[in-house]
């Protein structure tokens, strides 16, 4: 993970890692963006470029069990992808959804598409485009965290904004 | 596609002086009541098969296995025999095997014909009776050995219970490998007792929820191969596949109608919410059969095809729902508390198995079609996904057991009491069973 090394040597971020290791969560990303954690500063990343998009304004908002509502602090955060996405038109977009492994196979498919489809009619409503916006359900079969809890159920049951190139 | 020729062994008992009992009206011997707590499996002993080589052993060995997994049967250790059957043509001295309280005994014989294919006879016999109850031969290919194994035990399950056997049927699942990150899921196919593996895709695309076409070697399934998950049907045999319908968004969820001709699955509307349509296969007609601002997904034909069972979250949680085959009548029957999913009406059409979520368990039950009679056969951690043996009697699902990594397949019969494991090489999920082959 590129961008945790990055971030290493800020005491904040080593101690996020230190305690998910503690949680015993075999995560491959941290559950928040870097902004999220106030952590603020676009380091390296070239304004405009997905690493921009991934760490300063952040790829995914997370939802509560068996829901695909968006929640308050999501909304923040589509908020800021539509404003990014405004400024930087250039992207299409394939909005992931992703359900924790709470639940059976063929439901949780539609339970992803319904949160990556929350996510997308957000963005919408923020002024981004329908046609630069696609979907995808990922059901529960692509987790990022693993274990039997809920501190990686939480992450899973996710909505995951990816820039899929230059858009028409 | 006949790999395997039956025939009814009567004259060489007539011609070795025997009296033909092919004709004596059907005593079970095991009586199947899913009701009871306790089965007590019946003592039956199973010699080897004569023959010039391994393989009448191998044969009485398959044969015991499946019965024995059954729950339903004992078969006693051959240690214990004490007539050694030298010529299966005659009858046994049933004192030596009653002594060792066999209620059972089969005897049988491979040979192989001029044209090189096996044949292989077998006698049931009834020690306390004195009686033949069933004798069979049976010709194929060497190739089939094992399959002439599960068909004599499924003739022997049928003489002794009354009921059809589940043997001579294959099993077809998700073979999955890799991190659970990133698992690789691929299309498979094997025997219901695990042999003869063999993997329908490479799994470059993920691959899901196979089920059989009740009629021919088919399956319907769902891959990610053109990037959105969608409905494909496959023809085992030759690999030709098919993309089902044209729809702009994911379609999952599939299964067939009773006679093979149509696809009943869920397609995605736009506003994130999927519905049930079915698919005639040969007008390629689309019937959609709900129209609710909810999932409504795992839709499942009863076996006249009259009746669907379905998910639906349109009450708020996941539960089961029954439709007519048209979409008429759309009515809740789960009401036990929690949610319910994956809903499969059983082949004999008097039962629903399904998937509850409890209590942060998950469960596998049955449940009358009206709902009543609820009865769970399996609680764990995490399983789901139950799929029905062609008589109705047994059901096969998959478990995820906390920290193993990944899931693996069980077969539980209707009393719940007889769990068993399902040998696969790796992780395994989204078993069908298919119907009894022919």
């Amino acid at each position: 993970m590129r961008r945790i090394a990055k971030f290493a040597t800020n005491p904040v971020v080593v101690a996020l890692v230190a305690s998910l290791a503690i949680a015993g969560c075999a995560s491959k990303k941290s559950p928040n963006s870097a902004a999220d954690l106030g952590l603020g500063g676009a380091g390296a990343a070239t304004p405009g470029s997905s690493q921009d998009f991934t760490v300063n304004v952040g790829d995914r908002i997370f939802f509560d069990t068996d829901s695909s509502s968006v929640r308050a602090d999501a909304q923040g955060i589509l908020a800021r992808q539509a404003q990014w996405l405004n400024k930087y038109s250039q992207y299409a977009v394939v909005v992931e959804g992703h359900a924790d492994e709470r639940g059976t196979r063929e439901y949780n498919l539609a339970l992803g598409a319904r949160r990556a489809a929350a996510a997308r009619d957000y963005l919408i409503s923020q002024g981004v485009s329908a046609k630069r916006l696609k979907t995808i359900s990922y059901g529960k079969e692509r987790p990022v965290a693993v274990c039997d809890d809920i501190s990686c159920w939480s992450q899973n049951r996710r909505a995951v904004t990816t820039l899929s190139g230059a858009g028409s | 596609m006949k790999h395997v020729i039956r025939a009814i062994l009567l004259i060489s008992a007539m011609a070795s002086g025997m009296t033909a009992f092919a004709t004596l009206p059907a005593r079970a011997l095991v009586e199947i009541d899913v009701n009871k707590g306790n089965v007590e499996p019946l003592p039956i002993a199973i010699t080897d098969f004569l023959s010039g080589d391994g393989i009448g052993a191998e044969i009485a060995g398959i044969v015991a296995a499946d019965l024995k997994r059954s729950g339903l049967f004992a078969p006693i250790d051959k240690a214990a025999f004490i007539e050694k059957i030298s010529n299966p043509d005659v009858a046994p001295r049933f004192e030596d095997w009653k002594v060792i309280n066999a209620q059972a005994l089969v005897t049988g014989r491979v040979s192989q014909e001029a044209d090189g294919r096996l044949k292989a006879e077998f006698r049931l016999w009834d020690t306390f009776a004195g009686q033949q109850l069933a004798g069979e031969q049976f010709f194929a290919n060497k190739a089939n050995s094992r399959r002439i194994a599960h068909i004599i035990a499924d003739a022997i399950y049928e003489r002794l219970t009354g009921e059809k056997g589940y043997f001579d049927t294959r099993v077809v699942f998700i073979d999955e490998t890799g991190a659970k990150t990133a698992r690789k899921k691929r299309l498979a196919i094997m025997d219901q007792d695990g042999a003869n593996v063999r993997y329908l895709s490479d799994g470059r695309a993920m691959a899901m929820t196979p089920r059989f076409s009740p009629t021919r070697q088919e399956i319907t399934y769902m891959s990610y191969e053109s990037g959105q998950p969608q409905v494909y049907l496959l023809q085992i045999e030759t690999g030709q596949r098919e993309l089902v319908g044209n729809f702009p968004g994911m379609t999952f969820a599939p299964r067939f109608s009773p006679d093979g001709q149509k696809v009943i699955m869920s397609l995605l509307r736009d506003d994130g919410n999927s519905n049930i349509f079915s698919m005639d296969l040969r007008s390629r007609t689309t019937t959609r059969l709900t129209n609710s601002s909810a999932i409504d997904t795992s839709p499942s034909y009863s076996p006249d095809g009259s009746k669907v069972v379905f998910t639906s979250d349109r009450g708020g949680q996941p539960q089961i729902y029954v439709m007519g085959a048209d979409g008429s009548g759309q009515t809740r029957v789960s009401f036990g508390g929690g949610s319910y999913s994956t809903p499969v009406w059983s082949p004999r059409g008097d039962l629903i198995a399904f998937t509850k979520q409890s209590g942060g368990q998950f469960q596998i039950g049955v449940m009358k079609t009206d709902g009543s009679g609820e009865r769970i056969l399996s609680t764990g951690f995490q399983q789901e996904g139950p799929t029905w043996a062609p008589n109705g009697r047994v059901v096969m699902f998959f478990r995820d057991a906390p920290g193993g990594g990944g899931p693996k397949l069980y077969s539980v019969d209707l009393t719940g009491r007889n769990e068993q494991a399902i040998p696969t090489q790796g992780f395994a999920s989204d078993p069908a069973w298919s119907p009894l082959l022919d």
